[in-house]
């Protein structure tokens, strides 16, 4: 007897809906389980876990915050993924983008008028990015080199010299050592809405929007799309791969780097340590799940956001190690990631005698 | 084939509803009789299990649990990262309604102060930092002094001009002002020794904590101090067969003899006092420094391989220090480059050791990175 996987030919609609349900459930019963071997009732957990996420308007402004990078590096990297270009470098376009807002707020606020200090930060954090993501894509377009390590790597050059400059250089004279920059200046603080959330939200949203309509109402759209499904015939058919690689890439880095822009200048107000904290990662969950769509992206960095805020509830309210919280997060994701297999594919079972089909 | 499906999936489910009740059981009677419970949450950098910083500082809390009994109800969250997150975590308990929360790292305290603001009637306690607020204290001890103590046991372990080697935090006052006081005990008793520092910027990373402390070994230290959260240095030591000064806890219960000594945190008391206050309604806010004569800093047992004359020796240093006739940063006190800081016959001021950002002779290193 053998398994094998068999590609559908057709994938279903009821498939589309019934895999993620599934998946889901099947998530829950066996985070269940584990629960059930740590003596924590899960229903309660599970309740607390969505309370703490999306019980309450101020909860849920916390998953906001968390969810607006998510959409931005989500949407970003879904873009790299849409060409088959594996840009594993969210988190170093974050980071830089972040830095390169810092670098405003602290040094250009005394030469540029109020107003623009702010606007300035943010455009300089998507340029920054734009450029660190623009390194592996130049790389890869001109000398062929792979993309997934080179931009991997990067993430380490950027973090480091992010912490070069809080540590060292940037270092807040008054803050008696401690790791971080000063307090930006009140002009380059991004505003925020209602709790930490702020209008990076409606930005993020809107750019997810217009992200749709150029991958599927324009040429430019067009060509991303037919360079990553099949660069031969785009070749044929007239279409510059190497200029479509590299334009959607600088696009990819500027959506991580406006989101390392927004963490400075409306969360954290400084550059400090807490700004690489894995969002450039989990955006490639979110692309995946989201199957590549800005406009599930929104939703599934929402979902993502409320499995990070309401991960601390296991600890804070139900009692339970740290470890838990991020063992809940993966055992949740694990199956649904699973799940998406089945969308494509089927599982066949093979005996000797018969040729049974299964599920 | 889909028959077994069926039932595999009913198990799943039937399973969990089948086992929970008692898991429930234990939930509902941590519910039950709270109104009137006086709710402290603690917020850790670490683990309880790092036997070191937040090991000591989860016995302070459980030494509320015991003392205040029913009164009280305490709850901890480990592992929060210094930076933006902490706020939430902070703002999360004092909506439940908990009445006190402890932050017990240095880098709580910007996202604390903001928190505090928002909730005037939520009591704040601060470790280690310097901004206080109506409803926020900060709390910490002058753990120089035990430093010092220890530091008096490390220049007798090792030979005359000897070298030692410190593995540190975060270049901020606290640990400067350690390796400082250290430093002079070191070379009290070993004029020509010297303490190399190696800066690992995390205060909870045991990987990074034991290749610092690698390292130092490599350099030809012959000695391990530290200003960690983690008994990891002193492993790295032990493994090596070299001796160490522990810090934090009590780390030779939990390493072994080679730890010869370990100045330690005693919070309890102070936890139990202020919790107390603020039960009384008496609670102000404050920034508490106690000492070795308070008890909230002490130096452990000592190892069996430390000698009675050493014994003897440190005994007079901290009965000196606890009747006030001395401290560690009494003039003479010289810096890196050999120029007075601290003049003889002058004492250097509080608020000069909080801010501390110089080393003393004798310290290899460099507070920049």
């Amino acid at each position: 007897m053998r398994l094998v996987f068999e590609k559908r030919n057709s994938v279903s609609k009821k498939a589309i809906i019934l895999v993620p349900v599934v998946s889901f459930l099947v998530s829950l019963i066996l985070t269940g389980i584990l629960l059930i071997i740590f003596r924590t009732n899960p229903f309660v957990t599970y309740a607390s876990m969505f309370v703490g996420a999306f019980g309450s308007w101020i909860n849920f402004t916390e998953t906001l915050v968390k969810a607006i990078p998510l959409m931005l590096t989500g949407i970003g990297v879904g873009l790299a993924f849409r060409l088959r270009f594996w840009n594993i470098g969210a988190e170093g376009q974050l980071v830089f983008g972040g830095v390169a807002a810092t670098w405003v707020a602290l040094f250009w606020s005394n030469f540029l008028p109020p107003f623009l200090v702010l606007p300035t930060a943010i455009l300089m954090g998507i340029i920054a990015g734009a450029l660190w993501a623009g390194i592996p894509a130049f790389l890869k377009v001109y000398l062929k080199v792979d993309e997934t390590l080179v931009s991997l790597m990067l993430n380490y050059v950027a973090i480091l010299t992010a912490q070069g400059l809080y540590y060292g250089a940037w270092i807040d004279p008054n803050g008696m050592g401690f790791p971080g920059t000063k307090l930006f200046p009140k002009a380059a603080w991004l505003p925020r809405f209602s709790g930490r959330a702020h209008v990076g939200l409606f930005i993020a949203i809107l750019l997810g929007l217009v992200m749709w309509v150029v991958l599927n109402r324009t040429k430019w759209g067009f060509e991303v799309k037919m360079s990553g499904h099949n660069p031969r015939a785009a070749r044929v058919m007239g279409v510059n791969i190497g200029k479509t690689i590299i334009t959607a890439i600088l696009v990819s880095g500027a959506f991580s780097g406006m989101a390392g822009a927004f963490e400075v200048t409306a969360i954290s107000h400084r550059l400090q340590q807490g700004l690489a904290i894995g969002y450039g990662y989990t955006a490639i969950i979110v692309a995946w799940m989201a199957q590549l769509n800005p406009i599930a992206s929104l939703f599934v960095a929402v979902l993502m956001a409320g499995l990070l805020v309401g991960g601390d509830q296991v600890q804070m309210m139900m009692g339970l190690p740290a470890a838990m919280g991020i063992v809940l997060q993966g055992m949740i994701l694990f199956p649904m990631l699973a799940g998406s297999l089945f969308t494509d594919y089927r599982l066949k079972i093979i005996t000797k005698s018969t040729k049974e089909e299964a599920v | 084939m889909k028959k077994a499906l069926v039932v595999f999936i009913a198990v799943l489910f039937i399973l969990p509803v089948a086992l929970f009740a008692g898991g429930a059981k234990e939930q509902g009677a941590a519910a039950s009789g709270g109104a009137e419970k006086f709710k402290v949450a603690f917020i850790y950098i670490g683990l309880p299990g790092d036997l070191g910083w937040t090991f000591e500082q989860d016995q302070g809390r459980k030494m509320i649990e015991e003392q205040l009994g029913d009164k009280v109800e305490t709850t901890f969250v480990e592992n929060v990262p210094e930076g933006p997150d902490a706020s939430r975590i902070i703002r999360q308990y004092a909506q439940k309604g908990y009445n006190m929360i402890f932050a017990t790292s240095f880098g709580y305290m910007d996202p604390m102060v903001e928190v505090a603001a928002e909730f005037p009637n939520v009591y704040f306690e601060h470790c280690s930092g310097y901004k206080t607020a109506d409803n926020m204290a900060t709390y910490f001890g002058r753990m120089y002094q035990a430093r010092y103590l220890s530091g008096l046991v490390a220049g007798k372990a090792i030979g005359q001009g000897e070298s030692i080697g410190y593995v540190a935090a975060f270049p901020i006052p606290e640990v400067v002002r350690g390796i400082n006081a250290f430093t002079i005990g070191v070379r009290k008793v070993n004029p020509t020794a010297t303490v190399k520092v190696v800066w690992t910027n995390t205060w909870y990373d045991p990987v990074k904590e034991r290749e610092a402390a690698v390292a130092l070994l490599d350099s030809g230290v012959k000695l391990i101090a530290q200003h960690q959260d983690t008994t990891e240095p002193q492993k790295a030591a032990q493994e090596r067969g070299l001796v160490s000064v522990g810090y934090d806890s009590d780390m030779g219960k939990f390493v072994g003899d080679s730890v010869l000594v370990s100045p330690k945190w005693h919070w309890g008391s102070y936890f139990v006092k202020t919790v107390q206050d603020a039960i009384n309604g008496t609670w102000k806010t404050h920034s508490y420094w106690g000492g070795l004569k308070d008890g909230v800093v002490q130096l452990s047992d000592f190892s069996p391989k430390v000698s009675q004359e050493v014994k003897d020796l440190v005994g007079a240093e901290q009965k000196k220090i606890i009747d006030g006739s001395w401290d560690v940063f009494w003039g003479p006190v010289k810096g890196q480059d050999g120029k007075v800081v601290v003049a003889d016959g002058s004492k250097m001021a509080d608020g000069d050791m909080l801010g501390m950002n110089f080393l003393v002779e004798g310290v290899v290193g460099s507070l920049g990175n």
